[in-house]
């Protein structure tokens, strides 16, 4: 959090953004601002369009056909979807970690390699993939086996090779999407332990169905529900402590306290 | 049996059990009529061969070695084993480039557009086009071009039968492709795309390694019917007698489905078995390419595997 009299700077603000898909309207006038070196937890219901709103921060929906967005989406000052905003390139600075750990069919170490390399990384790689894992807290348990296939690990330190993986390329914004819900609660609690380091140097953006974790890690909560038209509003976005505790809208208060969804 | 259960259940379970050993026996059956065929083949074949290498024919050294000749102990497939090779070698590079080209393009950069479908349907019915009519395309084509590029050429040279052949396998080695790329998991492509990898390096660097076992598989099924193709090659003009191994991509050929065909249809009778030896050796070839084939498959799957 900011502290006083030091003006909140934002890693990523979104103004009014709407997402079509074909003639679909799924999302409808989302603005949002996430903070730097804060973690931004963005929950609802299944359909809530909350992974659609994270993709559309690294573009990733462009790789669908269909998708179009209306709106903007900042990037400090830079304008995401303006018509000379490359995608690639977007990507190269914003990382993501996704619901299920998928790991390329690599060694540990030519997974990390893997951004690096496609990037034009010129330093020591063999640094970049030590300083990169234990980024992640993954090192002590991988340092003597780093030319093993990565799809030998476990599935908490797949997830946590892909942060890694993230990590290497060195982002100044990491979105995760729902990246516990294929995790057992032990290697879930060592993904929300690393947040809280990684949110030193990176800012956060992160979708969770799971109200109790966004409670525990994040600063920023966005609560985002679908209409009686299945187009997915922003309810409601604020301090997490404040969302949870004292929400403003009474759709808020019923989905937390477990009234639905 | 317990108490409660109804004698029509019991009538009805051993109706449906009894079903299901007919339709076991049914399977392990079909199995056996495809594998006393594939023995019965072998078995005449290589008594053939052998009866024939064993008593006062060829030598194996003479079969291998020498060129065809009228006398059947002093012929050899010598021209049609290297004209094999030659018409193989430029087939695989043409079908593997191209056809894989093409599976790339259709599964990753068409987006599924009216004419993607559009190709792809004309791909499925190339696959069952009949080989013969092939052979009139190379001759329409592949010949036409090399009489025209190479003055003194007739045209019915290797490159021209590699590319006929080529364009026979394409359908099945471009829909096989595709299948391969297509189980590639969409996971492993969005994780290079979020790293800031741009579409051709997702191809090149995740797509397609993991997608090169399922390509190799489909190319060893198409190139092994490939090199027992005889029809096309004869169409386009290479049923003649060539007394030498071809040693450009522009010479004259013969290949050994066609050598074999050329004894058999021979009134003497050692003929026949001089024939039956061309099978064993082009049957040998064959499993010898796909034997390096499922080898490299196995290597690049353990690659993947770590």
């Amino acid at each position: 959090m900011a502290a006083p009299g030091v003006a909140t700077r934002y890693a990523v603000r979104a103004v009014n953004v709407g997402v079509y898909y074909g003639s679909n309207k799924v999302i409808e006038g989302v603005t949002m601002d996430m903070p730097e070196n804060e973690i931004t937890a963005i929950i609802g219901p299944s359909g809530a369009g909350k992974s659609t709103l994270l993709r559309c921060i690294n573009r990733l929906n462009d790789l669908i056909e269909i998708f179009r967005m209306e709106g903007k989406i900042w990037f400090g000052d830079f304008d995401l979807y303006a018509p000379q905003s490359d995608p690639t390139q977007i990507r190269y600075r914003i990382g993501m970690v996704f619901q299920r750990p998928n790991p390329f069919p690599k060694s540990i170490y030519d997974n990390i390699a893997f951004g690096p390399r496609i990037n034009g990384f010129k330093g020591n790689m063999d640094d970049l993939v030590e300083q990169s894992l234990q980024g992640a807290a993954l090192w002590d348990e991988v340092k003597d086996r780093l030319k093993d296939s990565a799809l030998s690990l476990s599935g908490g330190q797949q997830q946590r090779l892909c942060i890694a993986r993230a990590l290497a390329v060195e982002p100044s914004v990491i979105l995760m999407d729902e990246p516990c819900s294929a995790l057992d609660p032990i290697a879930t609690l060592a993904i929300e332990e690393l947040m809280q380091e990684l949110k030193k140097t990176y800012s956060i953006v992160i979708v969770t169905h799971n109200m109790q974790q966004a409670g525990r890690v994040s600063d920023k909560t966005a609560f985002l529900m679908p209409d009686e038209n299945r187009v997915a509003h922003l309810i409601e976005f604020g301090d997490t402590r404040t969302l949870f505790t004292n929400p403003s809208d009474e759709r808020t208060e019923a989905y937390i306290t477990g009234r639905f969804g | 049996m317990a108490a409660g259960i109804d004698p029509s259940y019991q009538r009805n379970l051993a109706r449906r059990k009894r079903n299901a050993s007919i339709f076991y026996a049914v399977c392990v059956g079909a199995v056996m009529i495809a594998l006393v065929m594939l023995v019965a083949l072998l078995y005449s074949v290589l008594s053939e061969a052998f009866a024939w290498l064993n008593l006062d024919g060829t030598s194996i050294r003479t079969l291998l070695t020498d060129i065809p000749s009228s006398k059947a102990v002093n012929s050899g497939l010598f021209p049609a084993i290297v004209g094999t090779l030659w018409v193989m070698g430029i087939c695989i590079f043409v079908s593997f480039t191209v056809g894989v080209s093409a599976a790339i393009y259709l599964e990753e950069y068409s987006g599924g557009s009216r004419l993607a479908q559009l190709i792809q349907t004309n791909i499925q019915n190339l696959a069952a086009v009949p080989s013969i009519v092939y052979g009139i395309l190379g001759l329409s084509i592949f010949v036409a071009f090399f009489v025209l590029v190479a003055p003194g050429n007739d045209g019915k040279n290797v490159s021209a039968a590699g590319l006929t052949l080529a364009l026979l396998i394409m359908p099945v080695v471009i829909v096989s492709s595709q299948e391969a790329i297509r189980a590639v998991p969409p996971s492993i492509r969005e994780g290079g795309f979020a790293l800031g990898g741009t579409r051709w390096q997702v191809i090149w660097r995740l797509v397609l390694p993991q997608a090169m076992p399922g390509i190799l598989t489909g190319i060893i099924l198409a190139v092994s019917r490939a090199m027992g193709e005889a029809a096309p090659l004869v169409i386009m003009g290479a049923l003649s007698f060539v007394p030498f191994a071809p040693a450009s991509p522009l010479d004259r050929f013969t290949v050994l489905p066609i050598q074999i065909y050329v004894w058999i249809s021979k009134p003497q009778e050692e003929f026949h078995y001089l024939a039956a030896a061309g099978i064993v050796v082009l049957l040998i070839m064959l499993l010898g390419m796909n034997a390096f084939a499922i080898f490299l498959r196995n290597r690049l799957q353990k690659d993947l595997r770590g």
